[in-house]
């Protein structure tokens, strides 16, 4: 029904889709993996007309096509429900629903709110979503907001004449497990209505949902796969053209931690986010805090690095308690934060590489306020090299660095500044699974090294892998505290069994 | 999905956005250089009397140099200020009434205290910049205290600046006529006068500021991105507050090099430094939204502003025609230096 054939895009430099073939047939979810960089979202832009190919050419239902731009891609019935959540948080669900479309309920200039109000009502019906439409969008839950999203795309179901392709881009990533299922329940009976795209980093989901799976390398399409033949291993070889270690939890490379408590906390609570949590982190040690999105793990890692303060309980870094919580205190003594959110707190973009890594640190990088910049320099290439991060030299403008090594420069910025209590928030979040690698094997190397890691992992199987303590947070509450020593760690149905 | 490490032919490289960005105020600024004596020895070649393009024309020459030199000193000064504020994403918008405040104690210290630099009426001059450093303080205690909106903070502050002047001289001028004072206009070195060079040493100071101090840093760190250079552990609020003081420092010394050249203090010692300085700031190539540009961008653009001035005079354009060309440069400049395939919409 909807067919790319052998299409080609071009920038400068980069050959981002080489005669990429692809088809999507009526009511089927099609799986789009590959690894960061592989031409994904260079393929998604030019399906829904972001981009326009270079070469082949796209047929809906046979009849050749050309999209100059994402509306007249829509008006094709092809939706995009977008990665970043694209809802203007302080409109209403229904505003957000007809963005752009409003003209329906115009009157002589003049909107019919109660129309608008029952139409946007039937859009939500289709997933399932019973919220008054005329609720601000920011009220919403992040999972709310996904299936108005969602609800935002069908909206094409009235407004084409043809068949639905409806592009999803990484829509799992801000849910929680049994969110996810919701979603994927949702979205198989919607194939009535609708073919899917499906883009996702989590492989498992991909093979759960799809029914045929595209692998991309390199600007190619390199494997279809149908889902009964699906497997994990298989697709991810073809991925990366290596071999991807299957020993995922590495359990001979975990080494015991010490008694030397780093931080300790005591029934601590900060309003209705998190109630009552204790435990303590010890000198080499990783200790992840798992749970669904929203139960509070993240507020708890902002707590201990004084982005805000508890209402109750105290917490005690390297045996003194805390009086006042701020993150220049929190710095002082030794705590290193690697936020979910590279962009907004892990890298100034702009400034060199040898400036980041030295932005937490520069009392030791001057005398009287003037830096020595020859002394950041040479820190900075000890550090480039340590971690192997990718950049030609240390004066590189960190934004232009992938993920997986702006990530390398946030842990180099801690670790260099001789931080030995490591705050990990989503640290392989977004990143390929190399790059992923090489973050457990820091993990790993941090921990031996005597760095007490506070993690929040990506996957269950990720905190299951590099922790030695797993603690289930449900709701705010300390739920069940699980060793997870080399032998005898748990499996993921006990902690699913905690967390919902 | 451009891959970092691909390398394109090497005169895209020479080309490339980057690249041009980065040189275009000194283009400009050439080619302004180079336009403005073409346009006189068109009017010379029709009048049938040409001269020699270039080596007799009045616009370019040392005499010009330095008349453009005395003109851009003060607002390089003020401009330079201005510069620190934008990099950390803020604006400052003070500069008006704090020249003038600055101007307006200098001149009435000075005079109160002898009139003469060979008395201890010198202490009119640090005690100017103490004034100009406290204003600053203020505009950035407003503005972090209170959590007002830089460009608003720095307005209200600069028109309570512009009354404060009006209030200490009642609507008078106060001459300054001691002529070791004057020497910074009269006495030449080099065909430019003194007041050029101690601009260029307070060049060299905010070079300094900028690339080689922890404050320097922190501004382009909180302009980059506030949020990361908090959880850096980096005290924002209080480098909000130093830069506010430099550049009310910076400010002050502004106004005593505008006193210096015209010799004069008053209320309108301050007029018209906001829209050169601003549109220096910008023409150079900072970047209004912070993290990118320094002081030799404002350099660049001080000198672009000032030879624009200079040259429609030279050249006989109506003056009238000054501001909407340096309107226009701003726009041009702000085009150029925004990348507008990564920013969409503009508030």
């Amino acid at each position: 029904m909807y067919e790319l054939r052998k299409v080609d895009k071009k920038f400068p430099g980069v050959h981002a889709l080489k005669a990429v073939d692809f088809t999507v047939n009526r009511g089927e979810i099609v799986g789009l993996v590959g690894e960061n960089g592989a031409g994904k979202s260079t393929l998604m832009k030019v399906i829904y007309g972001a981009y326009q190919a270079d070469g082949g050419t796209v047929t809906i239902d046979q009849k050749v096509v050309r999209f100059h731009n994402p509306r007249q891609a829509m008006d094709h019935g092809i939706g995009m429900v977008f990665q970043e959540q694209s809802l203007i948080a302080n409109l209403s669900v229904m505003e957000n629903i007809f963005l752009g479309y409003e003209a329906q309920f115009v009157k002589s200039g003049i909107i019919n709110w109660g129309a608008m109000a029952k139409a946007a009502k039937e859009q939500l019906a289709k997933v399932k979503l019973d919220v008054d439409p005329a609720t601000t969008t920011s009220k919403l839950s992040f999972v709310q907001r996904q299936l108005v999203e969602l609800a935002k795309v069908l909206t094409l179901e009235e407004r084409v004449d043809g068949d639905l392709v409806v592009l999803l881009d990484e829509p799992t990533s801000v849910l929680a497990r049994e969110e996810v299922e919701l979603l994927f329940e949702l979205v198989r009976e919607l194939t009535k209505r609708a073919s899917f795209i499906f883009v996702s980093h989590r492989m498992e989901e991909v093979l759960e949902l799809s029914d045929r799976i595209y692998v991309m390398k390199d600007g190619e399409i390199v494997d279809v796969v149908e889902q009964a033949d699906a497997d994990i291993r298989a697709i991810q070889h073809k991925m990366v053209g290596r071999d991807v270690d299957t020993q995922y939890y590495r359990e001979d490379q975990q080494k015991p931690y010490s008694e030397e408590k780093l931080v300790s906390c005591h029934s601590v609570s900060l309003g209705q986010r998190y109630k009552d949590i204790s435990f303590d982190l010890h000198r080499g040690e990783v200790l992840s805090l798992v749970g669904t999105e929203g139960s509070g793990r993240e507020a708890i890692l902002r707590t201990i690095f004084g982005l805000n303060c508890p209402t109750s309980g105290h917490v005690e870094i390297k045996g003194e308690q805390i009086s006042k919580f701020n993150a220049r205190t929190s710095v002082g003594k030794g705590i290193g934060y690697v936020p979910r959110e590279r962009k907004i707190e892990g890298i100034v973009s702009g400034m060199s590489v040898y400036e980041n890594m030295t932005l937490s640190q520069m009392q030791s990088y001057s005398s009287a306020g003037v830096l020595n910049t020859a002394a950041e320099k040479s820190l900075a290439r000890e550090w480039i090299e340590r971690l192997g991060i990718k950049t030609p030299n240390e004066f590189k403008d960190c934004g232009g660095l992938s993920g997986g090594n702006q990530q390398k420069v946030v842990l180099a910025k801690w670790r260099s500044g001789g931080s030995d209590i490591i705050l990990l928030d989503h640290p392989t979040r977004g990143l390929d699974i190399g790059a992923k690698e090489d973050v457990y094997d820091m993990v790993r190397e941090m921990s031996s090294q005597g760095v007490g890691i506070l993690l929040v992992a990506d996957t269950l199987e990720e905190a299951i892998g590099l922790s030695h303590t797993i603690i289930v947070i449900k709701d705010g509450m300390f739920c069940k505290r699980f060793d997870g020593k080399p032998g005898g760690k748990p499996s993921l149905f006990d902690l699913v069994h905690h967390m919902i | 999905m451009v891959d970092a490490t691909a390398k394109p032919a090497f005169v895209l490289r020479l080309l490339s956005r980057n690249r041009i960005v980065k040189w275009a105020p000194l283009l400009v600024l050439s080619a302004l250089v180079l336009f403005f004596p073409l346009i006189e020895w068109l009017e010379d070649f029709r009048a049938g009397d040409a001269h020699a393009y270039l080596i007799d024309s009045r616009f370019f020459s040392v005499r010009n140099a330095a008349r453009i030199g005395i003109s851009a000193t003060p607002a390089l000064i003020v401009a330079i200020g201005a510069t620190f504020i934008i990099i950390m994403g803020s604006i400052d918008l003070s500069m008006e009434g704090t020249v003038s405040v600055c101007a307006v104690v200098f001149a009435s210290v000075f005079i109160g205290l002898g009139g003469t630099m060979l008395s201890w009426a010198w202490l009119a001059l640090p005690l100017s910049m103490v004034a100009g450093a406290m204003i600053g303080f203020v505009n950035g205690l407003v503005h972090v205290k209170l959590k007002i909106p830089s460009f608003m903070a720095s307005l209200a502050i600069g028109f309570v600046g512009t009354g404060l002047a009006l209030l200490l001289t009642r609507g008078d001028r106060i001459r300054v006529e001691d002529p070791v004072f004057r020497a910074l206009l009269t006495e030449r070195w080099f065909n430019f006068p003194v007041m050029v060079y101690i601009a260029l040493v307070f060049l060299l100071v905010a070079w300094f500021i900028q690339s080689r101090t922890r404050l320097g840093r922190n501004f382009y760190a909180v302009g980059g991105g506030e949020e990361l250079a908090h959880a850096s552990g980096l005290n924002v609020e209080r480098i909000r507050l130093l830069g506010f003081t430099l550049a009310g420092t910076f400010f002050s010394v502004g106004a005593l090099l505008a006193v210096g050249r015209i010799g004069i203090a008053e209320t309108a010692t301050g007029n018209n430094f906001m829209f050169v300085s601003i549109t220096a700031v910008v023409v150079g190539g900072t970047a209004l939204w912070g993290g990118i540009g320094g002081v030799w961008n404002t350099l660049a653009g001080v000198l672009i502003v000032n030879v624009i001035n200079n040259g429609m005079v030279v050249v006989g354009l109506p003056d009238f025609l000054q501001d909407a060309v340096l309107g226009i440069l701003v726009i041009t400049a702000v085009v150029l230096s925004t990348d507008r395939k990564s920013i969409s919409f503009v508030k």
